[in-house]
């Protein structure tokens, strides 16, 4: 019972048994092996993403019920760990050259990347909230490690802060439901709420107002509008190769916990909960897309461009059934090739030894670097949803199922605000290939930062070709939390 | 004589809760206000548990509290570690002058 349990659990365990040996190499040797401590710790990651691949215990729940494995827990696991991994390879320079190479570093992203896995893996509200405080804790650290600059310890106080605050949110609905329900496990919870509306009873008062708590904590670690204005300060803050991890990993995993959350415990009240899901979604879009056309940092501008995304995602949540899901997941695995695309382009944007972030720096790379400003300009596109690029099809599957669930206006509004997003992204290609050029950026940028750009780049333009296999394994997900 | 039942505890637990809420939001002043506001909201929070867990007879609420007990040492312990440095850096910790960037 105890080893099969354990079975189950053996990604996650491997992890923090991994950490902890990284833990204690780093302290016994000291900064001057930050490097091999980030290698050893790519290699974790492509470890603990095989183990999920492989889930030893097969499909089902351990430990009291807390946890659980299936296919949805596999899928969104392994794009978590795609995205951890890219980020942690690219910071093994990046670390060093902004004077911030400590060994620390690579293993917060460690803990952050375990805390995910955690509760995308979750089976009870409490093992939900104690994996979100394991990656939060360390994202807050994280995103304040410069600690010698004022940009990256006001980013990362106001992280900690808003982030707190929306765990307190969290909660707070978490403890209503509780209290109103009776239990926190996530199957005992779908069991009871589907018979209170079996019965016909009205819903318990607290109950409701506990969900839209819980909605709001999840909205909050998604970053979708109302509870967005947190991002574009702590995504201009932060280190650039941090930014990178935010807007990949994490809102993959919250992203993911969210359609869990709302899909599974709470799927008797998808009436109630869908109606905030359409203000949400619908919100996002719009504020992504308009905020953004005023921005002239990048990183401000890839912060209301995920605003924008986490937005288009939701449309599929909001339509609150198995195709919406499964387009969820597709728009998830998509964003991330696109977003680790680029960031790693971002990264690269030095001068001099120093990082430069203004859009109009980004002048005239095509004809100092035009590889990069290909491929840029391929992420740009395909975040426009120009097809046949991969974000035209992110865009068209969540629309799919909207339209199939009836939700036509919210569809409407969507097509159109990805319309006005087109704009500042096909400014940037502009401002690339056609204005006067600025200085070229250092070419020093490392092999791993050039192989991760290829590899995305030709992700996304080739990819439309294989997208049956990752619809497929999308579908294989979304029955999971479906099926029962 | 006045019977204490559930709702007084989960009207108890609103008000410490919307306290925090407004503490984070209304306060101009310090950021070691905003800290203990989090911290007036996790025990809000843990105030519903027990108050549940008690009227339920079923002990997961406790055990849920002992947890939250646990994390929000922990959240206070990073969250003043950064404001130690932001100190360092900014000279000031009121709320007003967290506004490097803005837009």
């Amino acid at each position: 019972m105890l080893y099969q349990d354990a079975l189950r659990l053996l990604p996650e365990l491997f992890l923090a048994g991994s950490i902890i040996v990284l833990l204690m190499y780093g302290v016994f040797s000291g900064d001057s092996k930050t490097r091999s401590v980030v290698i050893l710790s790519f290699a974790t990651i492509v470890a603990a993403a095989v183990l999920v691949w492989r889930m030893p215990g097969g499909e089902g729940v351990a430990f009291a019920e807390q946890f659980q494995s299936d296919t949805f827990t596999r899928y969104a696991k392994i794009l978590v760990l795609i995205g951890a991994g890219s980020c942690m390879i690219m910071s093994m320079r990046y670390i060093e050259r902004a004077n911030m190479a400590r060994f620390e570093f690579p293993i917060l992203f460690l803990f952050a990347t375990l805390g995910m896995m955690m509760m995308i893996s979750a089976n009870d509200l409490m093992s939900l909230y104690m994996g979100l405080e394991l990656q939060s804790l360390a994202l807050y650290v994280v995103a304040a490690f410069r600690r010698d600059t004022l940009r990256s310890t006001e980013a990362g106080l106001k992280y900690f802060v808003l982030g707190a605050l929306s765990s307190g949110m969290l909660l707070y609905g978490i403890s209503l439901v509780y209290g109103f329900v009776g239990t926190t496990g996530f199957d005992q919870l779908n069991q009871v709420i589907a018979g209170l509306r079996g019965e016909g009873q009205p819903l318990p008062v607290g109950l409701v107002i506990g969900l839209v708590f819980v909605a709001a904590g999840l909205a909050f670690k998604v970053s979708a509008v109302p509870f967005h204005m947190w991002t574009p300060d702590v995504y201009e803050g932060a280190p650039t190769i941090v930014t990178a991890f935010f807007a990949t990993a994490p809102k993959i995993a919250a992203l993911a916990l969210f359609v869990r959350v709302m899909s599974e415990p709470f799927a008797a009240l998808t009436d109630q909960w869908q109606q905030i899901l359409v203000f949400v979604a619908l919100a996002s879009m719009i504020l992504g897309a308009f905020a953004a056309l005023s921005q002239s940092n990048i990183k401000r501008l890839m912060a209301y461009s995920s605003i924008g995304h986490v937005g288009y995602a939701l449309v599929g949540l909001a339509a609150g059934t198995q195709t919406g899901v499964e387009a969820v997941l597709v728009y998830m695995a998509i964003y991330l090739i696109m977003n680790i695309g680029t960031f790693a382009c971002i990264l690269c944007m030095r001068r001099e030894g120093r990082m430069v972030e203004a859009i109009s720096d980004l002048a005239g790379l095509s004809k100092s670097q035009p590889m990069m400003a290909l491929a840029l300009c391929i992420f740009m596109f395909s975040m426009a949803g120009i097809p046949p690029l991969l974000g035209f099809w992110g865009k068209w599957y969540v629309f799919a199922a909207a339209l199939d669930a009836g939700l036509t206006w919210l569809v409407i509004i969507g097509v159109l605000a990805s319309v006005v997003g087109a704009f500042y992204y096909i400014r940037i290609i502009k401002i690339m290939y056609f204005d006067e050029a600025a200085e070229p950026f250092d070419k020093d940028t490392g092999a791993e930062t050039g192989f991760v750009i290829g590899l995305s780049a030709i992700a996304v333009v080739g990819l439309f070709v294989f997208l049956a296999p990752l619809e497929n394994a999308a579908k294989l997900a979304a029955s999971a939390v479906f099926g029962g | 004589m006045l019977e204490i039942g559930l709702s007084h505890y989960l009207t108890l637990a609103a008000i410490l809760f919307t306290l925090g809420v407004l503490g984070i939001f209304l306060n101009r002043k310090n950021v070691i206000i905003i800290l203990m506001s989090i911290e007036l909201m996790l025990l809000a929070v843990n105030v519903n548990l027990v108050s549940f867990s008690v009227f339920l007879g079923d002990l997961t609420g406790q055990v849920f509290t002992l947890l939250i007990l646990t994390v929000a040492a922990a959240e206070a312990a990073i969250g003043l570690a950064i404001l130690v440095i932001y100190f360092r850096n900014r000279g000031s910790i009121e709320v007003d002058d967290i506004s490097m960037m803005k837009g």
